[in-house]
Formats: structure tokens, C-alpha cells, sequence
């Protein structure tokens, strides 16, 4: 990381914005794919997705270690090309985040893709659009309220996950040490004051997020009544 | 007018459809598509605008291939010179009507001449409408935009997939008119969807009855509705006869139009629009058609005309009979029981009345 050390607030903003960042480039691709396929992959690639929601964090933070670690070929691979591990950096902790996020962002927005459906696509095509063209300037507008979902969503997923991140990340101060996990630290060392500096803050940027997406989904639905 | 052919060969089946259309078509004016729901006619649009793939066949317009399952080609949707208008407009309302009208603008080839975007406006009434988001349009206007957004597209051919079918006959009525004027206005050559033989014979003349995925009969349309052969498909069209007539005048007391029909008076309900002089085609419905063998009087239908029976058409074992007259040159048609026909021994070549309970007017004749 180029920043010198960030402290637990800033580290867990960054992870945020690049895990938000990297998967909605992964995540429209697939969530495109899931929402018009008829292929009979669909259902396994869709639970796949999926599983991230139901796996005990811990089970998906080992699994991710194995796979990360130097001595498995991912590992070594990334070892051989950044020159550092990827268990136990910042990278790893991206990692992993798009990983256990990736739900947050692909089912919001294939819902939305679903939503939209074939019609507006095909009017595309018969006024001269070929299907990039359409995505971008058909399909993606009208997924905006989609796209706002998933969006905040897997942004706020990713500042609250613990489990993974410990698991994955440990507790470097500037490079995995994140706000959930600077909270279990001033826990256990029974530091409750810093605790709760920490805990309110992520409480009110919760409820301020999710606020603002109900209001906006709201005002959207009316758009849509009216 | 322009004429383009329409070379038609493709095969495709479903479940409950199989498709298998051989026809050459020689697109002018406007061409009906015609058939009951489930018999293919929106498959078979979708399949020329390239929305959808048969399994074999050459859908080609002119010299213009695009699809050819034995050469490989399959030109894609956006690449067809087609504008396509769907039932339900697929507006994009995310953009307003000035934007929809845009999209298509923007898109399409300049070099074809003759459509702009003023005159296409003003040909729709859209000025009106321009900077309305085009969820707030009704369905009428939605449909005029939807129309609009596919002459800008300066299609070589126009596809209007039941454009009226989702529509109420107040807003039906209202966007009839443009349906009948546009694809004359801008000489495009328009094929219409639909399954109401009274918008078809308004709009169309020439028409294609698809049943079953194949296609029927194809030709004009004054002659397919009058076929009796057709009747089990187009089981709800009202059989009737279409004539051409002479506008003589008005009469605004008793809200009638004169017109004659081959030298002999016929009276209808008034059409101000109508000039007196104008040549119109009217339609007139076999089961309004009663038969006398001699000139009745005290009695209420007002239009009985000298006639000579042509033939005589038994309806299969239903108790009905189409009888067939002729006046000088126009044919009238009359849906008459078996038993009347035997009581009052109508025979072919015999002089006889058709009283003629009701007439409407179908179109102008250009």
C-alpha cells in the first residue's frame, strides 16, 4: 500500500471502494449472464453466488487461506508475480472481500436485469443498437435502482465483515487491521471506551446507508406508480 | 409507390407451432398479416426483423440477404433496415419523448432520403409531446411516439406488430388515422399485424392469412375476404363484400351520404370528410344483405338495388347459403338461409333485389 499506515477508519474505507470498485466489473458480467441464460449451468453458478450468504464466515475465511496461502498455486503464482504473500496483506483482504461480498452485488442486480427483461432490449436492437450499445444505454439505465442497491449494499457488507477478514487478514495495524476487527481488539484488552467510538460509528454509518437506499427505492417506486 | 420484394422461406418449430413459410412478397403500400392467435404472425415478424432464428430457410428484402441458414449469414437485428413497432410500444421510459425519438435518430443511416425528423413530428403531432417524461403518455400517444421512433430509424420496410391491439376503440380511433396515412406519407412499404379483419380491410390492400404457421391464401385484399374457402379460418371476420363507390353529395338533415354504386343510388350514414366526386370503397356485410324477387315497398331499408344472381354457395351443412350478385360490375354478397333459397327459387343468372340493410365506408381510394 502506497498510503503510510492508515488507521482502522481509513483501511476499512479503502477495502470498501475497491471491493465495491472490482466487483461491479465482476459482478454485471455475471449478473447479466444469470439473469438471461437458459443454460443448465445456471443453477449451480447461481448457487455458487450464493454461498457466501449461507457459510459461516470462518468456513470461508479457511478455505480462502488454504487457496491464498504461498503454498497453494494461486498463492505462489501471486507470490512469484507481486512478490508478497497474499494471506495477511491488504491484497488478500480485497480478495477475500469480493469473495464473501460477491452475493451483495450480483443478486441485486440480476434481479434488476430480470426486471428490465427482453422488451426494452429488443426495441434497442430494432432501432439500430447493437447489445453493448443497448446495455449501456437501455439496460443499465433502467437498472439505475439496481445498480443503487448493489451498490451500497456490498459497500456496507464489506465495512461490516469480521469473520473472514480475521481469518484471512489477522490484525496488521495499516494493512488488515479493519474497524470490525479494531472493535474486537479494544474488546478483549477491555479498552470499551475506543470500543465505543468505533461501535457507534459504524452503527450510525449502518443506519445512515440503509436510510438513504430505503428513501431512494422508495422514491423510485413512485416514480414508477406515477 | 415503392415496391420491394420480400423473400420469405423459413421453417422453425415449437411446441405448439410449426412454422413453414414459402412466399414471395411484393411489398407496396400496406400488406396485412392476418391470421388467429397462435398461428404465427408475430413469429413470423420477429423472424424477419432478426429477433428471432428459424431453423432453415432466406429471409432476404431486395437484393438485401439476411438470413440464409444454407449460406451461414444471419445478419443481426440492429444491422436490418427494419422498423419494427411492437404492441406495447416499448417506449424507454427512462428517457423522455424527445430522447426515444433521439435514440432512433441518432442510429440510423442518414443516406436514406426522405424522412425527417420535422416532418416526421409534425406527421404524428408530436411537438406537443416533446419534453413529456413517456411514462405519463397515454396509450394512444405512447403508440404515435412508438411509430414515430421507427420511421426514424429510415427503415426500408415497416413492421407494426398489432399496433392497435392494446388499445381501447376510443384511442383506437384515434390512431387509426395516422396508421392509414404514414406509411403513404413516407412510401414505405408496411407490413400489419393483426387479427381484426375490419382495421385490416381499413388499412391494408393486399393481404396474407397465416393459419396453423402457413400461409393460405396471399393477395389483395377486396378478394381474400370475399373467398368462402378461407371462412374456417377466418372464422370471425364478418363476410362481406368491399365496392367501389361515388361520392354524389351530402345531406346534412338527415346525416346521410349519396353515393353511387355502379348507376344505381345507395344511401349511408354521413362522412363529412368525404368530397363529392371522390371514389370510395365501402364495405358491405353478407349477413346485411337481404333478397327479394320482386321490387318490395313499405318497408324500412332504404337501399335496394337491381341485381342479378352470380352463384349460389351452400355453408357446409350449417342451414346458410352465400349467394353471390352482381350489379354492373360490383359484386354484393348475401348471407342467406338454405331454406329461404329453396322457398324463394333463387337460381344463378335470375334478376332479383338487394335490399341492403347497412353500408360503411372503409377507405378513400387514391
Amino acid at each position: 500500500m502506497i498510503l503510510h499506515e492508515p488507521g482502522p477508519l481509513l483501511l476499512t474505507l479503502i477495502l470498501a471502494a475497491s471491493t465495491t470498485t472490482i466487483l461491479l466489473v465482476l459482478g454485471t458480467p455475471l449478473a447479466w449472464w444469470l439473469a438471461s441464460t437458459r443454460s443448465r449451468l445456471k443453477p449451480v453458478v447461481e448457487a455458487v453466488t450464493a454461498l457466501p450468504l449461507v457459510l459461516p464466515p470462518t468456513v470461508l475465511g479457511f478455505y480462502l487461506l488454504v487457496v491464498m496461502s504461498p503454498a497453494s498455486p494461486l498463492g505462489k503464482l501471486w507470490v512469484e508475480a507481486v512478490g508478497e504473500a497474499l494471506t495477511f496483506s491488504f491484497s488478500g483482504l480485497v480478495a477475500a472481500s469480493v469473495v464473501y461480498s460477491l452475493p451483495f452485488m450480483v443478486q441485486p442486480l440480476a434481479s434488476a436485469f430480470k426486471t428490465v427483461g427482453r422488451a426494452p432490449l429488443e426495441a434497442a436492437a430494432s432501432l439500430r443498437a447493437s447489445p453493448l450499445d443497448a446495455f449501456f444505454t437501455v439496460a443499465v439505465p433502467l437498472s439505475a435502482q439496481g445498480f443503487l442497491t448493489a451498490v451500497v449494499l456490498t459497500f456496507a457488507h464489506t465495512v461490516g465483515e469480521f469473520g473472514v477478514v480475521l481469518m484471512v487478514g489477522g490484525n496488521i495495524p495499516g494493512r488488515t487491521k479493519v474497524i470490525s476487527i479494531a472493535v474486537y481488539e479494544h474488546v478483549e484488552t477491555l479498552r470499551y471506551s475506543e470500543a465505543h467510538v468505533l461501535s457507534a460509528g459504524l452503527v450510525i454509518f449502518a443506519f445512515c446507508v440503509l436510510s438513504i437506499v430505503y428513501s431512494l427505492n422508495r422514491r423510485g417506486a413512485a416514480a414508477h406508480v406515477r | 409507390m415503392s415496391v420491394d420484394v420480400l423473400s420469405l422461406r423459413a421453417r422453425l418449430s415449437y411446441p405448439q407451432l410449426e412454422l413453414d413459410v414459402r412466399e414471395e412478397l411484393s411489398l407496396s403500400g400496406v400488406t396485412a398479416l392476418f391470421g388467429p392467435s397462435g398461428s404465427g404472425k408475430s413469429t413470423l415478424l420477429r423472424l424477419i426483423a432478426g429477433l428471432k432464428t428459424p431453423r432453415a430457410g432466406r429471409i432476404a428484402l431486395g437484393s438485401e440477404v439476411w438470413f440464409d441458414s444454407r449460406s451461414g449469414v444471419n445478419v443481426p437485428a440492429h444491422c436490418r433496415s427494419v422498423g419494427f413497432m411492437f404492441q406495447d410500444s416499448r417506449l424507454f421510459d427512462h428517457l423522455s419523448v424527445k430522447g426515444n425519438l433521439e435514440f432512433a435518430d441518432k442510429r440510423s443511416s442518414r443516406d436514406a432520403p426522405g424522412i425527417v425528423w420535422q416532418d416526421v413530428v409534425a406527421a404524428l403531432d408530436l411537438e406537443a409531446l416533446l419534453e413529456r417524461r413517456s411514462r405519463s403518455l397515454s396509450g394512444g400517444e405512447r403508440q404515435r411516439v412508438a411509430l414515430a421512433r421507427s420511421l426514424l430509424t429510415r427503415p426500408r420496410l415497416l413492421m407494426l406488430d398489432e399496433p392497435l391491439s392494446a388499445l381501447d376503440d376510443k384511442r383506437k380511433a384515434e390512431i387509426l388515422p395516422y396508421l392509414e396515412r404514414i406509411p403513404r406519407h413516407f412510401d414505405i412499404p408496411t407490413i400489419f399485424v393483426s387479427h381484426a379483419l375490419d382495421e385490416i380491410v381499413q388499412l391494408a390492400g393486399s393481404m396474407i392469412v397465416l393459419a396453423e404457421g402457413r400461409v393460405q391464401a396471399y393477395g389483395p385484399t377486396a378478394a381474400i375476404v370475399e373467398r368462402l374457402d378461407l371462412q374456417p379460418i377466418t372464422g370471425r371476420l364478418e363476410a362481406g363484400v368491399l365496392v367501389h363507390a361515388r361520392v354524389r353529395g351530402h345531406d346534412s338533415r338527415l346525416a346521410l351520404t349519396h353515393v353511387d354504386l355502379d348507376g344505381q343510388p345507395l344511401k349511408m350514414p354521413i362522412v363529412k370528410k368525404l368530397a363529392v366526386g371522390e371514389t370510395v370503397r365501402l364495405r358491405i356485410p353478407a349477413r346485411d344483405v337481404a333478397v327479394a324477387v320482386s321490387k318490395p315497398g313499405g318497408i324500412s331499408i332504404r337501399n335496394v338495388l337491381a341485381a342479378k344472381i352470380e352463384r349460389i354457395a351452400v355453408d357446409g351443412d350449417s342451414a346458410f347459403t352465400e349467394v353471390f350478385m352482381t350489379l354492373r360490375s360490383a359484386r354484393i354478397r348475401a348471407r342467406l338461409t338454405r331454406d329461404a333459397v329453396e322457398k324463394l327459387n333463387l337460381t344463378a343468372g335470375m334478376p332479383v333485389f338487394a335490399l341492403i340493410k347497412s353500408v360503411s365506408f372503409d377507405r378513400r381510394i387514391v
